[in-house]
């Protein structure tokens, strides 16, 4: 019997069977309904309805564009602020950039719905109307660091003698970042990019708080639908914004992985 | 001054990294068309030389001038040299053609001429079909090439190599050398050349530059650095020797390994300490006769393809090394010959250590950043600034670096026959010299005490 047991231990493979479990109750499972719910009626039905609907409900449309855009913007800003941090960052002494990378990831340590509550505090005390501004700055704020992170390790692992040889080669400190130093950061960037620009248009609870539930993203439909119980076209919502998601993973796929190694994830 | 055929001249030069001093006092020039090597040991300072020339380190005095213009503090992008890196340093980004092409694009050279130039030294790199290439999907050998037909594309009056073979396999190498022998004949302008391989600078140079611990050893063709090596460091360096210590008892006598060997040196004051060097094959060796100059016994024989290497200890008990096309058996006695102009004698650079010291009081002397105690302070008052010496036999030396007075690094081990000579690198300060009979290795890390009777001190 103890034999046995030290058997099944002993075969490497097994010890995957906690997480294929896992796997299967809160993945596999859960999309199976998602998939369901999406082409049924409330009777249980097959139905391509809830398709349909997003199509010709323009409301449903609109707010998906929408948050496409607020993703769009908030990436961009977030490359515009966080590349020059993470480039100078990349400079600097190891011990001190270190240190400084840990002081950008700090807030993340803390849950982000207290932090935007204690932004949308912030916002009241300084009497900033809350609103569109509000929302794209609650965005930065939260997802920043998941730009500079990435961006940051794959410019401070930059081989140095590559600007070196940039240098030797004749270009001035222009011409080796942009040569050298900016295109072999693009791993970095679009993994920044694919851990910004998807979560923002799935986010609800940052654009219910800080524009008082007045501007909805996509994330918010969503939840609506579930909250009122209109599980099968919540659920055809979810398919849909599932199968963007995996479309434009899909498009960059060789870089995709390429960033997630060398991007190193967080 | 600098004289019109000199491409690059360096003039005392030095760097320190913080307070660690790197290179000391550097001069050399290169002439056009020159094929200089800079040889040495790890961390003797001439990647930091080769750097400072590249301009990718401000030096911290002196001057630097390349084709007549003073490049001391010019930015490498405007010096025109270029260089190969140690490894390659080949844009992963960049196909072979574009690598290639990137210092002319930088240029602003019309498309059609950026195509025939690298045309051109791809075929001189023997690399033609590669043009699409990914620099990542090349061997060694291949990134090699690239790394060299991108820096000589832009035409450079020096080209620079960082240990452009070090990454490379035996075999490799030597082909390369030849390649690359070949490219310095075709193209006509200076290489400079960094390597810590003596063979590689001996089969490639016009000259060799000899460094060690940041000092320039010795500059010359590389059959005088073979045949005339200027100190017991460049002998040790360059090829096998026996490096023994002598004294020269009058023009051309010198005395070593208890024996006297007629020399062709003279100029030397009598009884100078001198250090001989003879080459493993200037020994005759042959079965005892009356024609021995010296007898001993074999003490180890190994074939090494073209050749026996023997060991053989004199009667005398010093140890010499003999390179023989004939084997000797182990245990056998032999006779051994050495012809006058096969010795090599050189002046010794010190015949003790010597260093700036200060009295501190009745018993003690400061020097090396460290207060020994010195039974000979007793004769000198506190303040006064004396000359320390102390013998090469009469330091003590211990395995871990917390017993003893001062801690250190041994940064050079020469076998003299019948003992070792070391030296030592002291945390934060000089060098010291130590003769000793136990084996050390290179680079351990050791206490040194001095004992108090061994200190001797002279007014300053």
């Amino acid at each position: 019997m103890q034999n046995q047991l030290l058997s099944f231990l002993g075969r490497r493979r097994n010890w995957a069977i906690p997480y294929a479990l896992f796997l299967v109750f809160f993945v596999l499972v859960p999309m199976t309904l998602i998939v369901y719910y999406a082409f049924t009626n409330q009777d249980g039905q097959f139905t391509f309805a809830n398709i349909q609907k997003f199509w010709i409900h323009p409301e449903a449309m609109n707010t998906f564009i929408y948050s496409v855009v607020v993703a769009m913007i908030t990436t961009v800003i977030c490359i515009l602020i966080g590349y020059p941090a993470a480039y100078i960052l990349s400079k600097m002494e190891a011990r001190t950039a270190k240190l400084l990378v840990i002081l950008f990831i700090l807030p993340m340590w803390i849950n982000f719905l207290i932090r935007t509550l204690a932004t949308v505090a912030l916002f009241d005390f300084f009497k900033i109307p809350l609103g569109e501004g509000a929302l794209i700055f609650g965005m930065v704020y939260n997802f920043l660091p998941f730009m500079i992170y990435p961006i940051y390790n794959i410019l401070q692992k930059t081989d140095k003698s590559l600007i070196e040889a940039a240098q030797d080669l004749g270009a001035n400190p222009r011409q080796v970042f942009l040569k050298t130093e900016l295109p072999l950061s693009v791993p970095g960037i679009i993994s920044g990019v694919i851990m910004v620009f998807m979560p923002v248009i799935s986010t609800f609870a940052i654009a219910e708080l800080l524009t008082i539930n007045n501007i909805k993203l996509f994330g918010t439909t969503l939840q609506e639908n579930i909250y009122n119980g209109t599980w099968n076209y919540g659920a055809a919502l979810s398919l849909i914004m599932l199968l963007l998601i995996g479309l434009t993973a899909l498009l960059n796929r060789d870089e995709n992985t390429k960033a997630a190694e060398e991007g190193n994830l967080l | 001054m600098a004289q019109t055929t000199d491409i690059i001249t360096v003039e005392q030069l030095s760097h320190s990294f913080g307070d660690k001093t790197v290179l000391q006092n550097i001069n050399l020039s290169i002439k056009k068309g020159e094929f200089v090597t800079i040889l040495g040991p790890s961390g003797c300072g001439k990647t930091t030389l080769m750097r400072l020339i590249g301009g990718f380190l401000k030096a911290t005095a002196g001057k630097i001038t390349i084709a007549a213009k003073d490049m001391t503090q010019v930015p490498p992008h405007l010096r025109p040299v270029n260089t190969v890196f140690q490894r390659y340093a080949l844009f992963p980004h960049l196909n072979v053609y574009d690598n290639i092409a990137f210092g002319l694009q930088l240029k602003k050279l019309p498309k059609e001429k950026i195509q025939k130039r690298v045309k051109q030294v791809l075929k001189i790199v023997t690399m033609m079909d590669y043009e699409k290439r990914d620099v990542d999907s090349l061997s060694g050998g291949q990134q090699q090439r690239v790394a060299i037909a991108r820096a000589i594309v832009n035409e450079p009056e020096v080209l620079l190599l960082d240990e452009p073979l070090a990454a490379l396999d035996l075999k490799m190498r030597k082909d390369m050398q030849m390649e690359i022998k070949a490219m310095h004949k075709k193209l006509g302008i200076s290489f400079l050349y960094v390597t810590h391989d003596q063979e590689e600078a001996l089969t490639l140079s016009d000259r060799i530059v000899v460094m060690s611990e940041g000092k320039i050893q010795q500059i010359g063709s590389p059959t005088e650095i073979y045949n005339e090596p200027a100190n017991s460091f460049v002998a040790d360096f360059i090829g096998e020797s026996n490096i023994l210590d002598g004294k020269m008892l009058k023009d051309e006598l010198v005395e070593c390994a208890g024996l006297q060997f007629e020399c062709v040196d003279k100029d030397f004051e009598p009884n100078e300490l001198v250090d001989v060097v003879i080459r493993p094959e200037d020994i005759y060796i042959f079965e005892m006769s009356d024609a021995a100059q010296f007898s001993g016994v074999v003490t180890s024989s190994i074939f090494k393809g073209v050749h026996y290497e023997m060991m053989v200890t004199t009667d005398a008990g010093f140890e010499f090394m003999i390179q023989d096309y004939h084997c000797f058996e182990v245990g056998k006695t032999v006779g051994m010959k050495v012809k006058p102009f096969d010795i090599h004698v050189m002046k010794k650079e010190r015949a003790r250590n010597a260093f700036d010291g200060t009295i501190v009081d009745k018993s003690h002397v400061r020097f090396l950043d460290n207060t020994f105690e010195c039974k000979e302070a007793a004769n000198y008052s506190a303040g006064t600034e004396v000359k320390v010496f102390v013998d090469f036999a009469d330091v003590t030396l211990f395995d871990s670096e917390d017993d003893g007075d001062l801690k250190g690094v041994i940064r050079l081990i020469l076998y003299k026959g019948n003992h070792y000579h070391l030296t030592i690198l002291v945390e934060g300060t000089d060098h010291i010299f130590v003769d000793t009979n136990d084996i050390w290795d290179d680079g351990d890390r050791i206490g040194i005490s001095i004992p108090s009777q061994n200190i001797h001190l002279e007014k300053a």
